[in-house]
């Protein structure tokens, strides 16, 4: 049963990804993109992490494509790529070199004794349920849970910066554009 | 009960597709979602892990992973707001003024 609901998530997953990669509009592939991350957390679903499903969902599939959508909107860059690579052989050289990536990895997979990849079936009622990770984040891993709000926090600042600076670009060009006019007349 | 090495295939298969999706689009904004689902590929990975093993760790190392994807993204896109201003351009081919 289990194995019914993998092998449809995993398809859909790749179907995302695929078409993801393959479509025109940028707005398409955010939304395949959004595609493939719910099918991630039904996934995770699977695999005991009732807790990671909840946030990829939230924080993934809820806030970085919305972010994306609204970039790709903002900038106006759903328009296809419709000149030629500046290198010719890019996309084939690409397909290639990705094709060899997969057959590494799938070697590297089987070319060892999988006594490691055994799937543990029995195990804990609450494994990935919030409160045994929230124990571990508060006891284990509490330096790094302090740190990212650190990260968090200068990705903030980050953020403010570079839309000021930006900001100052578009007021000296404009005010450049102004003086010539001035100069002009 | 579904076998340990079939999510770590699909997670090489996406991490790959992730891969080519760099190397392959001009969009730099495609280019970020490709990103974006490697990063998905390898926390599919590392559940699976974690998952195998019975040990948290896997899955306390994913939350810290979406935490920074997100912190990433938004400093990647406002990086790429600022250069949209004076290129007028998302083609990663048109960047190209360091070029010798």
């Amino acid at each position: 049963m289990e194995l019914i609901v993998f092998i449809i998530t995993a398809v859909v997953a790749l179907i995302g990804a695929v078409a993801m990669l393959l479509s025109r509009n940028a707005i398409h592939s955010a939304l395949f993109l959004l595609l493939n991350m719910g099918a991630i957390a039904v996934l995770y679903l699977l695999l005991r992490a009732p807790f990671l499903f909840a946030i990829q969902l939230i924080i993934n599939a809820g806030a970085i494509i919305v972010l994306f959508l609204f970039v790709v909107m903002l900038l106006g860059a759903e328009r296809a790529e419709d000149e030629r690579d500046k290198i010719a052989w890019q996309r084939p050289v690409a397909l290639g070199m990705g094709l060899l990536l997969l057959g590494e990895a799938i070697y590297v997979l089987f070319a060892r004794p999988s006594s490691t990849l055994v799937m543990s079936s029995a195990g804990a009622e609450d494994f990935g349920a919030p409160v045994r990770i929230g124990e571990a984040l508060f006891s284990t891993y509490l330096l790094p849970f302090e740190l990212t709000s650190v990260i968090l926090l200068a990705a903030m600042v980050g953020v403010v910066v570079l839309h000021k600076s930006a900001e100052t670009i578009e007021r000296g060009t404009q005010s450049a554009e102004e003086g010539a006019q001035g100069a002009e007349r | 009960m579904v076998p340990t090495i079939y999510f770590i295939l699909l997670s090489a298969t996406l991490f790959t597709l992730g891969v080519v999706g760099v190397l392959v689009r001009r969009n730099a904004l495609v280019v970020f979602m490709s990103i974006e689902l490697m990063l998905n590929a390898a926390n599919l990975a590392l559940v699976t892990f974690a998952q195998a093993r019975q040990s948290l760790n896997g899955q306390i190392l994913v939350f810290f992973v979406i935490t920074v994807a997100a912190a990433e993204v938004a400093v990647g896109l406002a990086l790429l707001v600022t250069i949209f201003h004076s290129k007028r351009t998302t083609d990663v081919d048109e960047i190209s003024t360091l070029k010798g």
